[in-house]
């Protein structure tokens, strides 16, 4: 049964024309291009999250798209209409606020009826639809006569989203709603979240600054930077393709290699001056950057062990972190690499052991971009 | 016996440790030796030299004989009598009337003006409070008298529509109309601050999110603008009526004798007929009637938000 209504949300993700579709969208302020020309299509019934650092103009796209803002130029299309024009509130969309925007004038139930009530509907029938939303984001019924600053944060979440789901949107945008919560908490909502997706079959559109939590909820990623999309896919093709430095290193701790071309396809530390295979081939560029997964670096038992890249270093530091633990092995004066191994595979040995670590070519991968943090400084 | 043992056994030995007593005179040493109390002393002196006592000595009176000066006397319930038998009435019911017509029109006038403040002019509000707070600096007496040249006939407004335009206007002075205007106009700076803190409560996001659910502008206006900015509103109202119910200047200046205040009948009873006993009864009776309203408000109204502290 499951299966069944998973294949068809797919097969209209697939198929169907875009319930949403962006065309060569600009937002400027002054002259600066918060939004610079973005064209998108999202697909009705699909969880799509926008990721981006904070400047990457995520909150403005989402806020031209809520009908906040109007774009300086382009088109966005609802189901093939045009709605550039068409106020926030004439628009079948709503949006989860980062603050939430609660009304903390109103009770629990009074906060989820608002939109209810602005259309006119009867009071027992709008009592009867949020005590039904309640029942569906596990918020008791007892709280229905509750202010909502009684509420913690994460039933003030349940609240939001209620009052979001009572409208009925077409589209529900959401602006970073987890962020302020505790890891724990923010763990627990990201699943609730993609449950209540999976239940109503809406289509979501979600902010956030962190691809962590993008991988757990989203069915495509579109990560931004600098006012455009750098990449939009899956989680899985994301995580296993980044297009560039940027994406690689914004989906977690990476290992970051600067490295110039060296003799027939080689590459060359430029801090240490030791050779690597390059996974790209020979490929034109003076410098890159060579980049490593910590989980796909490994300890060699004996160090004289084959492997396509070798480096023998010290252990300096680790860190356990839960299921996994981490390795700052320090190669040379000032090299660092970060190697995580699951925590039954830990390493028997004290720090400032001396230790073999290698990786595999293909593993690796080469960017002949500028790093995430020298963009982060020139903006 | 090691070390660590030996010290356990000393803890298990040692007394129970009592809570040193504190007497009643410790516990008001320490309360005045407060810095708060030690603060509040000055203005707390004021209020008593200059509030609680002749308010003591006006509730005294109202119960003492008619035309008396003395507070040594068997109390008794003439002057009220007297007042609820007499046409006094008229001048409460006019004063509330003036008082209710001027908060209503302040409402209507002040809140649009707030929003301005508050949302449009954003930084540049400041200036505008400064324009608008400015009159405040010359005494309202002055402003009133001003007011006087304008509306007497042949004055500025009648002069000038007569010699320019043939149209000929009689006096708008010593009208309820002209009493009204001059009252809006003195007590505008009082409904405007508590509202423009008020509206400045009300936060931009929540607005946004009503609007995102579909609300019109006159929906987020009654559902969301008017309600968070309730304290404001309400503080601003409750100044006006009460200093309106009080008033006197302008009632005299531009109502001449078209309109009795009660002040004015408050005033008569203690200067020219030298009751007052009577005088005071009155100006319980008006105490009274502010306290009410006051009390009935504040009920609705928490303090503490409007400050920030919750």
């Amino acid at each position: 049964m499951i299966v069944e209504t998973a294949a068809a949300t797919e097969s209209a993700a697939r198929t169907g024309d875009p319930i949403l579709r962006l065309k060569a969208v600009d937002k400027f302020f002054g002259d600066f291009a918060a939004v610079d020309r973005v064209s998108l299509d999202i697909h009705e019934g699909e969880f799509f999250t926008i990721v981006g650092p904070s400047g990457s103009g995520k909150t403005t796209m989402v806020r031209m798209l809520v009908g906040m803002d109007k774009p300086t130029n382009g088109d966005i299309l609802l189901r093939g209409e045009r709605i550039n024009d068409v106020p926030a509130n004439r628009r079948p969309t709503c949006m989860v606020f980062q603050s939430l925007a609660l009304f903390p004038h109103r009770t629990v139930g009074q906060n989820i009826e608002f939109p209810l009530k602005i259309r006119g509907v009867a009071p027992a029938e709008r009592k009867a639809r949020a005590l039904e939303l309640m029942a569906q984001l596990r918020l008791p019924d007892s709280y229905y006569g509750k202010g909502v600053l009684q509420c913690s944060g994460g039933e003030r979440q349940r609240v939001a989203l209620a009052r979001a789901l009572a409208f009925d949107p077409d589209i529900l945008f959401f602006d970073e709603p987890l962020s302020a919560l505790d890891y724990k908490l923010r763990k627990l909502l990201e699943k609730e979240l993609k449950d209540i997706h999976r239940e109503t079959g809406k289509t979501f559109v979600y902010i956030t600054h962190s691809l962590e939590e993008a991988m757990v909820m989203s069915d495509r990623i579109g990560v931004m930077n600098k006012g455009r999309f750098v990449q939009i896919g899956t989680p899985n093709q994301i995580y296993a393709n980044p297009v560039n430095r940027f994406v690689s290193e914004f989906m977690g701790e990476v290992n970051v290699v600067d490295v110039e071309r060296g003799a027939a396809g080689s590459l060359v530390d430029r801090l240490t001056g030791a050779a690597y295979q390059s996974p790209a081939g020979d490929s034109e560029f003076r410098e890159a950057a060579l980049v490593v997964r910590p989980e796909d670096i490994r300890f060699l038992d004996h160090p004289d062990d084959a492997a396509d890249n070798k480096l023998t270093g010290t252990i300096y530091n680790d860190y356990l972190l839960g299921s996994r633990v981490q390795y700052q092995v320090r190669v040379g004066s000032s090299q660092i690499f970060l190697v995580e191994k699951l925590r039954e595979q830990q390493l028997d040995v004290a720090r400032g052991a001396t230790v073999t670590i290698a990786w595999d070519t293909r593993q690796s991968m080469l960017f002949a971009t500028p790093s995430f943090t020298q963009s982060m400084v020139a903006r | 016996m090691n070390k660590l043992s030996r010290s356990a056994d000393w803890i298990d030995q040692a007394e129970p440790r009592k809570p040193r007593k504190v007497s009643r005179l410790d516990r008001l040493r320490d309360a005045v030796r407060n810095p708060g109390f030690v603060a509040a002393v000055p203005i707390s002196l004021l209020f008593i030299a200059g509030f609680l006592a002749p308010l003591t000595v006006v509730v005294l009176f109202a119960f003492m004989p008619p035309e008396t000066f003395s507070l040594l006397q068997v109390p008794t319930l003439d002057n009220f009598r007297s007042i609820f038998a007499g046409t006094y009435y008229l001048s409460f019911v006019s004063s509330l009337e003036l008082a209710t017509c001027t908060v209503v029109i302040l409402l209507v006038v002040c809140y649009p003006l707030a929003v301005a403040m508050v949302r449009i002019f954003g930084n540049k509000g400041s200036i505008l409070a400064i324009v608008l707070a400015a009159p405040l600096f010359v005494a309202d007496n002055l402003r009133l008298m001003g007011w006087m040249l304008f509306l007497v006939k042949g004055g500025v407004v009648s002069g000038t529509l007569q010699t320019y335009f043939g149209i000929e206007l009689d006096s708008m002075l010593y009208t309820f109309s002209a009493t009204l205007f001059g009252l809006v106009y003195i007590y505008l700076p009082f409904m405007l601050f508590p509202m423009v803190l008020g509206v400045s409560m009300v936060p931009p996001k929540l607005r946004e999110a009503a609007f995102d659910l579909g609300a019109t502008n006159a929906q987020v206006l009654r559902e969301i603008d008017i309600p968070l900015a309730m304290p404001g509103i309400i503080i601003g109202a409750l100044i006006c009526f009460i200093l309106v119910a009080g008033a006197i200047t302008e009632a005299k200046v531009l109502g001449g004798t078209a309109v009795v205040m009660i002040a004015q009948d408050i005033q008569k009873e203690f200067t020219f007929a030298q009751n007052w006993p009577k005088g005071s009864a009155l100006s319980v009776l008006l105490i009274a009637m502010g306290g009410a309203l006051s009390w009935a408000l504040f009920k609705r109204v928490d303090l503490d938000t409007i400050f920030g502290r919750k």
